[in-house]
Parts: structure tokens; sequence; C-alpha cells
């Protein structure tokens, strides 16, 4: 096993390289440099005085011997500072990294909790109407589009009944206490869940119904067995392997996912971070964002072939897929 | 999860209708989407019928409320919204179509090359596939929309062309939808290449692209057509994303996603305006994803079954 996890992080590590690479030159392709920034605020600067700034920070230098010396410096901890927030990277991306992990957390256990329980039902009672429901309900939910479901949330809870607030947070809008905080988080979660209820449903919903269709359970049937003790007992344990592994592969995702909905409440988190410094031309803070979602994408993918291989003893983790 | 297709030889055109129609949420979501698809595509018509300019501003008829004149009633500029939004579905159900086909084209080649050939080949294609799975995808496509193609070499008359946020956003999204087909196309094409027609076309002398293209594509397109079908609802969701966030296609060529950028600013007095462009998008997505389960369930029986 841990073979496999080191052989599993040095390739993480090594996807980890080449994006960096990519990205920084995807980000080197966007419009602008940072010095027409700085010349921007200041007619004075002449055609000589740029090219002097652009060769002062080695901007006039081909891109892979700048990629270097980001790697360079990157390596020694040093991953600069944001334009946007005048901070270093780091400072400016922890609190937003904190926040998108509340987020995602708790939504993504919101969303198990109804998930979970109701493919099981949907998956007991297969073509009733019941699994009918369901299964109409998951496909609605799937086929939501998520900017769209938080504009609808808006649209019922602040405009319409004014409960909840539109956006934001309580630290910019200057209020404070607890209630007041969760307030602000009430909608973003409510969004982040039903778009993810109905796909987890589905998932679950299949995998028990493959389950209850194996010889063993028949087994457990005619040696007298309840039909809760039958799936609850011995079906759920089964079922639930491919669907630990769709749950890890989902928070990664989540994480970029979360983007949407935190764009359009305003929230404090990563994907706004990474969507606003992408759009405000804040290089460093985009690469390390970017990079931030790569690994923790990455550590989702790697959590779920171990969460795979540790469950199901029918895999290994030699012949699990490296 | 299921990777190689199982193919059922016993399936002829005429049992994959009848077990199609036997679909009824499929059928009536292909329904929706024929009568949809009529209506954007009669959009100059409609706006014709009704005496109305689509583009015209009337800054002193702003936010209307629906009338006879305006069955939608009109938006912060004073446009009817009903015509705008028949205009931006043609744009969403172009984008939507067309780079689902160009990302199963993509997913195709690729998977069939890494399938027939296997080896080195193989094994880097499928590296590369499971790579661009793994990577954070809403984050990087927003990059992606937002370099400079003037920076890429690109010649200025193409980087000025008016619709060019059109193709640039069907280029992006084939780029990241391709992988499912790729993976699936590998899978099933590694089965057949050992089958005995196979090797018979080989003994016979053709070469690796004419059994390629004659002998093995031709069994893979139940699949791809799923697959595809599938697709197109996840694609017309990618378009609205980027559009709403303002970097998929670019005002003033409406698209169901832009509609709604600045909806959320005029919530407070015309709810409407963030209202219709979403169900629009939301009805075509529940459709196509209604019908391409029903194909799916039709075309490969055995297939729904274990998924049931």
């Amino acid at each position: 096993m841990w073979s496999f996890l080191i052989r599993r992080l040095i390739q993480c590590a090594g996807v980890l390289l080449v994006m960096s690479f990519v990205v920084y030159a995807l980000i080197g392709l966007m419009p602008g440099d940072p010095v027409d920034l700085m010349i921007s605020a200041d007619p004075k600067v002449t055609a000589a005085d740029a090219a002097r700034l652009r060769a002062l920070y080695g901007l006039d230098q081909p891109i892979w011997s700048r990629y270097l010396n980001w790697l360079g410096a990157a390596i020694g901890g040093d991953f600069g500072y944001s334009r946007l927030y005048a901070q270093p990277v780091f400072t400016a991306i922890l609190p937003a990294l904190v926040n998108t992990l509340t987020l995602v957390a708790m939504s993504l256990c919101l969303a198990l909790m109804i998930a979970l329980p109701a493919g099981i039902f949907a998956a007991t009672r297969p073509y009733s109407a019941a699994d009918y429901g369901i299964n109409f309900a998951a496909f609605a939910g799937v086929s939501m589009p998520p900017f769209w479901l938080g504009i609808l949330l808006i649209l019922l809870f602040s405009v319409i009944l004014g409960w909840l607030p539109a956006g934001g947070t309580a630290a910019a809008s200057g209020s404070s206490g607890f209630f007041c905080g969760a307030a602000y988080l009430v909608l973003p979660i409510a969004s982040l869940t039903i778009a993810g209820v109905g796909g987890h449903t589905r998932y679950m919903r299949a995998s028990m119904i493959e389950t209850l269709r194996q010889d063993f359970i028949r087994t457990a049937r005619a040696k007298g067995l309840g039909e809760r003790d039958v799936v609850l007992g011995h079906a759920l344990q089964n079922a639930m392997i491919p669907v630990v592994t769709v749950i890890a592969l989902d928070f990664g995702a989540l994480f970029s996912g979360a983007l949407i909905t935190e764009t359009v409440f305003a929230y404090p988190g990563m994907g706004k971070l990474i969507f606003e410094s992408v759009m405000g031309n804040d290089y460093n803070l985009a690469l390390v964002g970017l990079l931030m979602a790569t690994a923790l994408t990455l550590a989702g993918n790697l959590l779920a072939d171990a969460a795979y291989a540790a469950l199901d003893p029918r895999i290994s983790f030699e012949t699990a897929r490296a | 999860m299921n990777v190689a297709w199982t193919l059922a030889d016993d399936t002829g055109p005429g049992e994959v209708a009848r077990r199609f129609t036997q679909h009824r949420l499929a059928i009536a979501s292909l329904a929706v989407l024929i009568i949809l698809t009529g209506l954007c595509l009669a959009a100059p018509l409609i706006e014709a019928g009704l005496g109305i300019d689509a583009a015209a501003v009337d800054l002193f008829a702003r936010y209307q409320a629906p009338s006879a004149a305006h069955p939608l009633g009109t938006d912060e500029l004073g446009r009817d919204v009903l015509v705008r939004l028949l205009y931006g579905g043609r744009v969403s159900l172009f984008v939507g179509s067309t780079a689902a086909l160009a990302a199963a084209v993509l997913g195709t080649t690729v998977g069939l090359v890494a399938g027939y050939t296997g080896g080195r080949t193989d094994a880097f294609l499928m590296r590369l596939t499971d790579g661009v799975i793994a990577l954070p995808l809403l984050p990087l496509l927003i990059v992606l929309a937002a370099i400079d193609l003037g920076k890429l070499g690109l010649p200025p008359a193409l980087t000025d062309a008016s619709d060019i946020s059109l193709y640039r956003i069907v280029a992006i999204v084939a780029l990241a939808g391709w992988t499912t087909v790729a993976r699936l196309v590998r899978g099933t094409a590694l089965a057949i290449k050992t089958r005995p027609f196979v090797l018979a076309a080989r003994s016979q002398g053709a070469g690796p692209m004419r059994i390629m293209l004659r002998h093995i594509l031709p069994n893979l397109t139940t699949p791809i057509i799923v697959a595809t079908t599938l697709s197109v609802g996840n694609v017309i969701l990618l378009e609205s994303v980027l559009s709403f966030l303002g970097l998929g296609i670019q005002p003033p060529l409406p698209s169901w996603g832009n509609l709604l950028t600045g909806a959320q600013e005029t919530i407070w007095q015309a709810p409407g305006l963030a209202f219709y462009p979403g169900l629009a998008i939301f009805i075509t997505v529940i459709a196509f994803n209604f019908v391409g389960d029903g194909l799916q369930d039709a075309l490969d029986p055995r297939a729904s079954e274990r998924r049931r």
C-alpha cells in the first residue's frame, strides 16, 4: 500500500509540474502584461521606459526562462505578491480556501444525507411511481444550470420573501454574530446541495439495484432475512463501494465547481478568487489559485482510488490502476 | 464503469424504434426539442410577424410588462424579450450541437487510434485522457476563454471577426469534452479488433486506416451517438456558464447564457428577465438528457438492464 501511495504521489507531483508550465504559458497569452498595467497608470512613461521596465522584470526573456525563474522562486517558497490584494499570494488565498472548504463540506454532507436514502428507497422499488418521481427529480437537478438555480433562490428568498441576504458575507456588510453569519451561508449551501444531490441519487440507485441482483442477496433472502436486513445489512456495504469513489471524485470537482455559486452569491471563496484574478490580470494569484485547484482535484482522485482499493478486497493496491 | 460496450447483434432498426417509442419521456422530450428548435429557427419570421426589430433599442419602453406587442415584455434597453430569447436559442443550440459533434469527432479519433494501435501510442493517449479528466475543468476553461488570440499568432482578420466568440467557445468545449467518447471508443475498439472479421480484412491486405474506418468505426456508431446526445445537454450548460460569466458568446450576439449576465442586477425591477432564459436552458438540457437516456435503453437493452 505504501508503494502504491508513494508512486501515485510522485505521479501527482509530475502532473502538477506539467500543469504549472501549461498554466504559466496560458497566463502569458492573456491580454496585456504587467508593464502595460504599470504604464496605464502613468501617461509620462515613454516606449523606451517601457522597454527598460520589461528588461528589468525579465519580460523580454523567452517563456521557458521566465518559467524557470518562477519555478526556482516557488520551490524556495516565494510565490510572489497578489496585485489585486496587495498581499503575498498565500495570505490572500488562505481565507478563500477556508471559505470554500466550509461551503463544499457542508453542502456535500447535506447532499449525501438526501441522496443516499433517496437512492436506496428508489432502488428497492424499481419502476414504481416513487422510483419514477425520484428519477425525474434527479434528472431535473442534473439539468439545472447552476447559476440559474442561484438566481432563482435569490428571487424567491431575497426578492419575494425577503428572508435571506442575496449574497456576500457578514463581514462585508459590517454585521456580526453567529446567526447573522450563517444567514449568508444558507443560499450558497442550498444551491450547491441541490446541484449535487441528483447525481449522487442516481449513482446510489444504480449501484444498489446492481447489488440487489447478486447471488449473495438471494442467499440472504433464502435464509429468511427480512427485507430491511437484506438491504441495509447485506447489500448497502457492497453498494457503497462505487458510491464512495464517486463522492471522493466529486469532492475535488466541487472545489472548482463552486466557482459559479460563489460568483452568483458574491461569496469570497477559491472559485471567485480564481475568476477575479484571471479577469483582473493578477498573474501570481491566478497561477497559484489554479495550481491549488488542480492539486485538490488530484487529491480527490487519489482519495477515490485509495478508497476503492481499501474498501473492495477484490482490488489490491498492486492491481489498482496507477 | 462500463467502458466496453456490449455488442447487441439482434437489434435491427425496427426493434430499436419500437423500444424508443416505449420510452414516453424520451418521446415527449424529442417533441419538445423539435418544437423549440423550430421556434428558434423561425425567430426572424416571428420577429416580422410581431412587427418588431429585436435589435432596436427603445429607452422609453424599458422593463415593460408582457403585452400583445411584447409577449414576454421588454429588457433593460427596451428590446423584446421573446424574440431575443429565440435568437439566443439559435446560438445556444448551434453551439451545443456543433461543440458536441466536434468533441465526438476528436474523441473518436483519439479512442480509435489508441484502441487499434495499442502499445506505447495507446499508453500515451490514455495517460493524456486521464490527465485531462483529472483537471479542474471550469477554472481552466475560464483561462482558455480569456486568452488573447492575437498572442497566439492568429491573423487580426480572424481575431476581430464579429462571431469569433462563437467558434472559440465551440473549440474550447470540444477541447474539454472529448475524453468520455475517447475512453468509450477505445474500450470498444479493443474488443472489436480481435474479432474474426477484422482478421479477415487484414489477411486480405487492408491497411490500418481502412480497417479502422470501414470495419471498426461502423460498429461504434451506437455508443458514439448515445454519448454525443447525452453530452449536448452538458455542452449547452457549459456554454451558458461561460457566457453568463462574460467569457463565452459576446453581446450583442444573444445566447441563453449571456441573456442572464445582467439579469442578476435587474432582478429587483424585472424578475422575468432572470427567469425565461434559464428556463429555456433547463428545458433543453433535461430534454436532451431524457432523449439520450431513451436512446441508450433502445439501442443497448442489456446495458440499461445493468443500469436499472
